[in-house]
C-alpha cells in the first residue's frame, strides 16, 4: 500500500517583521493508510504548524510534501481547496463553527463546495454525519447552545461527511473534561477503524494511547516515533467510567 | 460551487446578519432618498422660476423709439413716434427669428357699456400679440388679421372691465363706446392677475391696431412693438435681427446712435434662471454629501465587519471553498443589499417628494437621470466595500483568515 502522507526536510518559517520563528526545522515522516497517529510535544513545539502544513491550509517555507504521491508544491491555490474539501477533514482545536448556523448547516458546509458532486444528498449525508457522532438530536442547535463537547463533536462530524481519506485533528480534546475527551477518541476510533486515517495532537500521554504510533516533537523537529504497545480502547473505558460515576 | 449553493450561502449571510445588513441598507436608503428628494425640489425652485418670466410672455421683446444715449425709455409722449406700420410690416416680413410680432397704440379713456361706464386704458394690437403675452380668451374670440384689414370696430375685453360693464351678464355681442365710439364686444380675457410692475393686467381693452389708430389715437404713429423669438435661446439673435432690419428700414449709418431701443426678458430669464441653477447646484451638493456620507456609512459597517467576516472566509476556506466561491458569495451580498437599499430609497425619495407636492408650498419636479445617478452610485459604493475587504480576505491563506484579529 502507499504512503498516504511523505513528509521530507520540512521547514516553516514565521516572518514578524525583524524576527524570525523557526517553527519547523526539518522534519520527516511518513504515514500509512489506516494509521492512527497521535503528535504529541510541548508548547511551541511545532505541532499545529506541522498539522496546518498536513492539511493544506499553509504551506511550508522549504522541503516536500507529497499527498498520495503528489508533490503538493507543485499546486495552484484551488488545487488546496479541492483537497482540503476532498481529502482531508480538519478538526479545529477552537472548533471553528460558523456563528449563527445551526449544527446540520455547519456540518453540511463542505458539501456546499463540493464540486464534483461526490456526494449526491447532502441533507442526509450531513444527517449521517451528525448521528456518528451522536448528536442526532442536536441538528437544529446553533452553536452556543451547544456544549463545548457537543462542538466538538459537530466540527468533526463536518471533517467526516465528505468521506475523507484523512482526518487531522490538532488538540480535539484540548477544551473539554476527561470524560466528553473519551467519547470524543470513541469517535475517532471508530472512524479510524472505518479505514479513515487518522493524525491528532494532544497533550495528554493517556490520550495517546488511544492512537496507534506516537510522535514527539521538539524545537521544531521530530525526536521520537513509536508504535503505541498497550493501546486504549476508549468504548471500554467510558464503561469503566460510568461505572465509577455510579459508585 | 454549484450557483444555487452559492445564492442560498448569500441569502443566508444577509438573513444571520440581519442588523449589519439592515444598517448596510439604511445608509444607501438615505443616501439615495437624499439625493433625489433634494434635487426635485432644486428642479421644483427652477420651473416655478421658469413659469414666472413666461407668465410675462414667452421670449418677449419690446422695440421702443427712442435713443438709449439720450436717457431712458419714452413713453411715447407724441414728440418721439417714430414707427409707423410700414416698420411693423417690414418686420413682419423680413424677420426670421420671430414667431409673432405685434404693434401696440396706446389710448385711454372713458368707456360706456352695459349702463355703466369705466375708465381704462385701450391697446390697439395685432392678432399675434396673444401669442407674445399668452393670454388667453375664455368667452367669444379674439379678432383676426381680416378685421384689423378692414378696421373693424370689435373689442376683447379685460376680466376686469368686463366684470365692471357688465356684472351679471355675457358682454359678448353686447355693444359698446369708447370715447364715444361703437365698438362690439367678441370677446373675454382670461384673468391673468397682476403685471410684473404691479398694475392689473385684467383692467384694459385690446382692439384692432388699425381701429384704435384711426378712430382714437388720431394718428399714424405706432407706440411700441412687441415681438416673440422663435426660442427662449433665440432671442439673442431675434434682436440682433431686428435691429439690423430696424437700422436699415430708418437708414442709419454704422456707427450712428439707433433711433429705437429694443429690450427682451433674456436677462430677467437669465439671471432668474442662473439663481435657480446655483440653488439647483447646491441642492445638489448637499444631496451629494449626504451620499457620500451614506457611502461612507456602508463603507464602515462593511469594514466593521470584517473581523467576523475574515473568520468566516477561514472557515469556509479551510473546509475547501475556492477564493472565487468566497468573492462570488460576497459580491452577491453586495449587490443584494445595494439594490434593495436603492430600491427603497427610491419609493422614499417618491414619498416625500409626494408628500412635498401635496401638503406644502415646495414644487419638486422627478428627474429620472438623478434617480438613476444616485442609485448607481450607491450601488456602487455597496457593492465595492462589500467586495474589497472580502477580496482581501479570500487572497489569504485559510490559516491567517482564521487568526485575523
Ligand atoms: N502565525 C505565526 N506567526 C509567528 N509565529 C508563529 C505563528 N504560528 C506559530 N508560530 C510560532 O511557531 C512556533 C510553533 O507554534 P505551534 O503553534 O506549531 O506550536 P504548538 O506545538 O502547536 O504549541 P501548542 O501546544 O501550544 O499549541 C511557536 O514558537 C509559535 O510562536
Ligand atoms: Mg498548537
Amino acid at each position: 500500500m502507499k504512503n498516504v502522507i511523505r513528509v521530507n526536510n520540512l521547514h516553516k518559517i514565521f516572518t514578524m517583521g525583524e524576527v524570525k520563528v523557526n517553527a519547523l526545522r526539518g522534519v520527516d515522516l511518513e504515514i500509512n493508510y489506516g494509521e492512527f497517529l497521535a503528535v504529541m510535544g510541548s508548547s511551541g513545539s511545532g505541532k499545529s504548524t506541522l498539522m496546518n502544513l498536513l492539511g493544506c491550509l499553509d504551506q511550508p517555507t522549504d522541503g516536500s510534501y507529497f499527498l498520495d504521491d503528489v508533490d503538493t508544491s507543485k499546486l495552484a491555490k484551488n488545487d488546496f481547496a479541492d483537497i482540503r474539501n476532498q481529502k482531508i477533514g480538519f478538526v479545529f482545536q477552537g472548533f471553528n463553527l460558523l456563528p449563527r448556523t445551526n449544527a446540520l448547516d455547519n456540518v453540511e458546509l463542505p458539501l456546499l463546495y463540493d464540486r464534483h458532486n461526490r456526494i449526491q444528498n447532502s441533507h442526509e449525508s450531513a444527517l449521517q454525519a451528525l448521528e456518528t457522532v451522536g448528536l442526532s438530536d442536536r441538528i437544529h442547535h446553533e452553536p452556543n447552545q451547544l456544549s463545548g463537547g457537543q462542538q466538538q463533536r459537530v466540527a468533526i462530524a463536518r471533517a467526516l461527511v465528505n468521506n475523507p481519506a484523512i482526518i487531522l485533528a490538532d488538540e480535539p480534546t484540548g477544551n473539554l473534561d476527561s470524560r466528553t475527551s473519551i467519547e470524543v477518541f470513541e469517535v475517532f476510533q471508530a472512524l479510524n477503524d472505518s479505514g479513515i486515517t487518522i493524525i491528532l495532537v494532544t497533550h495528554e500521554r493517556d490520550f495517546a494511547k488511544f492512537a496507534k504510533r506516537i510522535v514527539e516533537m521538539k524545537d521544531g523537529v521530530i525526536i521520537k516515533d513509536y508504535l503505541v504497545k498497550d493501546r486504549l480502547f476508549a468504548s471500554d473505558l467510558k464503561n469503566n467510567h460510568s461505572d465509577q460515576d455510579d459508585l | 460551487m454549484k450557483w444555487n449553493n452559492i445564492i442560498k450561502v448569500a441569502f443566508k449571510g444577509i438573513m444571520k446578519a440581519r442588523m449589519r445588513s439592515l444598517l448596510t441598507t439604511l445608509g444607501i436608503i438615505i443616501g439615495v432618498a437624499a439625493v433625489i428628494v433634494m434635487v426635485s425640489i432644486g428642479e421644483g425652485a427652477q420651473a416655478d422660476i421658469e413659469d414666472q418670466i413666461r407668465s410675462l410672455g414667452s421670449n418677449m421683446i419690446i422695440i421702443f423709439p427712442g435713443s438709449s444715449r439720450s436717457g431712458g425709455v419714452h413713453r411715447g409722449s407724441g414728440s418721439f413716434n417714430r414707427f409707423t406700420m410700414e416698420d411693423v410690416e417690414l418686420l413682419q416680413k423680413e424677420a426670421t427669428q420671430i414667431k409673432a410680432l405685434s404693434p401696440i397704440v396706446r389710448s385711454g379713456g372713458q368707456v360706456i357699456g352695459g349702463g355703466q361706464n369705466w375708465n381704462t386704458s385701450i391697446y390697439g394690437v395685432a392678432p399675434e400679440y396673444t401669442t407674445i403675452r399668452e393670454w388667453k380668451v375664455v368667452t367669444g374670440e379674439f379678432f383676426t388679421d381680416k378685421e384689423v384689414r378692414s378696421r373693424a370696430k370689435v373689442a376683447v375685453l379685460g376680466k376686469e372691465v368686463a366684470k365692471n360693464l357688465f356684472p351679471n351678464q355675457n358682454p359678448v355681442s353686447e355693444n359698446i363706446r369708447i370715447r364715444n365710439v361703437p365698438f362690439k364686444v367678441i370677446g373675454v380675457l382670461d384673468e391673468k392677475g397682476q403685471n410684473a410692475t404691479g398694475g392689473s393686467n385684467d383692467d384694459l381693452i385690446l382692439a384692432p391696431s388699425s381701429t384704435v389708430l384711426n378712430r382714437l389715437s388720431g394718428g399714424r404713429h405706432i407706440h411700441y412693438i412687441y415681438a416673440s423669438a422663435v426660442s427662449v435661446e433665440k432671442i439673442g439673435a431675434a434682436q440682433e435681427e431686428l435691429a439690423s432690419i430696424m437700422r436699415k428700414a430708418h437708414k442709419i449709418k454704422p456707427g450712428e446712435d439707433d433711433d429705437f431701443q429694443i429690450r427682451n426678458q433674456s436677462e430677467i430669464t437669465e439671471a432668474a434662471s442662473e439663481s435657480s441653477k446655483v440653488m439647483t447646484l447646491l441642492l445638489g451638493a448637499v444631496a451629494g454629501v449626504s451620499l457620500i456620507v451614506g457611502g461612507i456609512g456602508i463603507m464602515n459597517i462593511m469594514l466593521v465587519s470584517v473581523t467576523e467576516r475574515t473568520r468566516e472566509i477561514g472557515i469556509r476556506l479551510s473546509i475547501g471553498a475556492r477564493s472565487s466561491d468566497i468573492l462570488i458569495q460576497f459580491l452577491i451580498e453586495a449587490i443584494v443589499l445595494s439594490l434593495v437599499g436603492g430600491l427603497i430609497g427610491i419609493f422614499v425619495s417618491l414619498a416625500v417628494i409626494y408628500v412635498l407636492n401635496e401638503f406644502s408650498d415646495l414644487r419638486a419636479i422627478i428627474n429620472p437621470t438623478i434617480i438613476f445617478v444616485s442609485f448607481l452610485f450607491a450601488g456602487a459604493v455597496g457593492v465595492f466595500f462589500g467586495f474589497y475587504p472580502a477580496r482581501k480576505a479570500a487572497s489569504l491563506n485559510p490559516i491567517d483568515a482564521l487568526r485575523y484579529e
